[in-house]
């Protein structure tokens, strides 16, 4: 018995949904009363690795080879699974990241195992082991009891705390890994962003609507947010109308997001626009029409003119910073 | 130069598989009966989850002008009749419905994957999930059922012979991804503009063939217990625009989230 977490890497580096997915999983291998394995696939240095110990990993498999560089959802599934099942694990956990998304399905699959997507918080483990997770697009919640002896998780980014409880871990090399046959999906190119907050990851979010009037006006959500450290987003109509690209949309049939802080500004709020952004811990709107209903779901809100106000809050804030730094 | 399977007369005959779910209207106002256990669906208007809509609309533009076909797959009661008949209504050639309750991803990827296995389609295309259980699970789940590569979140899929390139989302961009057919892949937005039925395709609808099968045994390994809904938040704490700046200072002393 043991709970299983694999620890996704972006070109060998761990981001911070991976020290909250392990703080997860030691959460829970404390309620099970069993140890927390991890498993690392691609180009990782032993080092940090080791490191994973400091979350509560008590042993890192590392598959480590040069082969595994590239995402690549039928291998590494395969490898995820192999690793459940000489770890003889009965909770394997996953970030709910895009890589995630391609992953979790297929390990449930090879291991039978009944699956949670999403989760929020931690499991209620007792008589049953029931799993908390969002449902209707952020309008719900989902309580889901998984019944098989084996139990796959995906963990959404920004729904645990890490929590540091010191150690270092065991790292064992693994070379369980032969199919060949899965390497048939050939990555041929990755254009990341890297000066960019990910708006899945961010723990702070700027976002703009409609009431910006055009993309020209986005230099002033953008300086807010650099001055914050904060993702930028925007609502469906103004993705819909090309001023900002489709992966900043958040809402129903975007992007849902959890962020500590969603400052919105002239974004009106749709109820599907709502549905994206609910578990935001706090929420800021910023809009001219005092009517709008998305003060009904802010915790603050300034009723004003987004050309007025938001250069006001970029003087403010850069006081602020002048004097916490 | 488009290079796409052909037939012996020369002529395009790729076959896709679109997934489509019946979902509540984005605008419905979520409520539960039955001690919260069931979603209340009165009074509600059900459409194609907007995911699916992408992919069909997809399927539909790359068989445009051949004699490819494009079949829809729901898994539902005879309630998602209608929902299946606006897929036709939009383009697709003929559907079918496994006649069963879609209890959750793995019991419909399991479903899709049994039809797949005796229709040899060349691709599949689902929505990237639906947006009433949000799992964003059938996609992969089928793939790993058939034994084939997919691409869970695709915002772009273009053909080449029979090969795809896909953008897949990743945090912050994209992978570019080269695919063989047979593959499955989740529509996102991008990958196409939703296509409105006109009234041609309506009245055509109704004499498409709309198959319906009877599900195969699926293991129950997990059961929704109960729903809740967020709770509402507490009053809106307004600030003058004139003191604006106030807001950062409450952002770091209140809230304590800067």
């Amino acid at each position: 018995m043991s709970v299983l977490v694999y620890a996704e890497n972006t070109g060998g580096q761990f981001k911070k949904s991976v020290y909250e997915l392990i703080s997860y999983g030691k959460a829970i291998a404390d309620l099970l009363k069993t140890n927390l394995s991890v498993v690392s696939i691609g180009n990782v240095s032993d080092v940090d690795l080791a490191a994973l110990g400091k979350y509560g990993a008590t042993k890192v498999l590392n598959c480590g080879n040069e082969k595994f560089k590239d995402f690549n959802s039928q291998a590494f599934a395969s490898i995820i699974s192999n690793a459940a099942t000489t770890e003889n694990a009965d909770v394997v956990l996953i970030s709910n990241s895009f890589a995630g998304k391609g992953l979790a399905p297929r390990v449930a699959i090879k291991l039978k195992a009944s699956f949670a997507s999403g989760a929020i918080e931690l499991p209620e483990i007792g008589e049953s082991f029931i799993v908390k997770t969002g449902a209707y697009s952020g309008k719900a919640f989902a309580h889901i009891e998984l019944k098989s002896d084996v139990k796959v998780i995906s963990l959404n980014p920004n729904s645990y705390k890490v929590i540091e409880t010191g150690g270092t871990a065991e790292v064992v090399k693994v070379e369980s890994y032969t199919g060949d046959e899965h390497f048939k999906c050939v990555v041929k190119e990755i254009v990341r962003a890297t000066d960019k907050i990910s708006l899945p990851d961010a723990e702070l979010v700027v976002s703009g609507g409609r009431g910006l009037k055009g993309p020209e006006n986005w230099g002033m959500i953008e300086e807010m947010a650099n001055l914050l450290g904060a993702a930028t987003a925007c609502s469906k109509p103004v993705s819909d109308a090309d001023w900002r690209p489709h992966s900043e949309h958040v809402g129903q049939t975007g992007i849902a997001i959890s962020p500590n802080l969603y400052l919105a500004v002239g974004i009106s709020g749709a109820i599907q626009h709502l549905a994206g952004v609910s578990s935001s811990k706090c929420i800021v709107v910023i809009n001219k029409d005092a009517e709008a209903p998305f003060f009904k779901a802010a915790d603050y809100g300034i009723v004003g003119d987004a050309f007025e106000v938001v250069p006001k809050l970029i003087e403010a804030l850069k006081k602020f910073k002048a004097a916490h730094n | 130069m488009r290079t796409l399977k052909k037939n012996k007369r020369g002529k395009i005959t790729m076959k896709i598989l679109v997934c489509i779910s019946h979902v509540p209207d984005t605008t419905t106002k979520i409520s539960f009966i039955e001690n919260n256990s069931k979603f209340n669906a009165a009074g509600v208007q059900f459409i194609i989850n907007p995911y699916d809509e992408i992919a069909l609309a997809r399927a539909l533009e790359l068989i445009e002008g051949t004699e490819g076909t494009v079949t829809v797959i729901n898994v539902g009661d005879i309630s998602t009749e209608p929902t299946i008949r606006k897929a036709l209504a939009i383009g697709a050639t003929d559907a079918i419905r496994v006649n069963a309750a879609p209890r959750d991803g793995y019991f419909v990827a399991t479903q899709i994957a049994a039809i797949a296995k005796e229709m040899n389609f060349d691709f599949i295309l689902a929505g990237r999930e639906s947006i009433d259980y949000n799992g964003g699970q059938v996609p992969a789940m089928i793939a790993e059922l058939l034994g084939i590569p997919s691409v869970s979140i695709a915002k772009k899929l273009t053909i080449e012979g029979t090969t795809a390139t896909i953008d897949r989302e990743i945090e912050g961009g994209k992978e570019i991804v080269s695919i063989p057919f047979p593959f499955v892949a989740g529509a996102s937005e991008g990958m196409a503009e939703p296509k409105i039925p006109n009234m041609r395709g309506i009245m055509s609808a109704r004499t498409k063939p709309l198959v319906v099968k009877e599900a195969v045994a699926v293991d129950l390994l997990q059961e929704i217990k109960s729903y809740d809904t967020p709770k509402p938040r507490g009053q809106v704490k307004l600030i003058s625009p004139d003191n604006a700046g106030e807001l950062i200072e409450l952002l770091h002393s209140e809230a304590k989230v800067i």
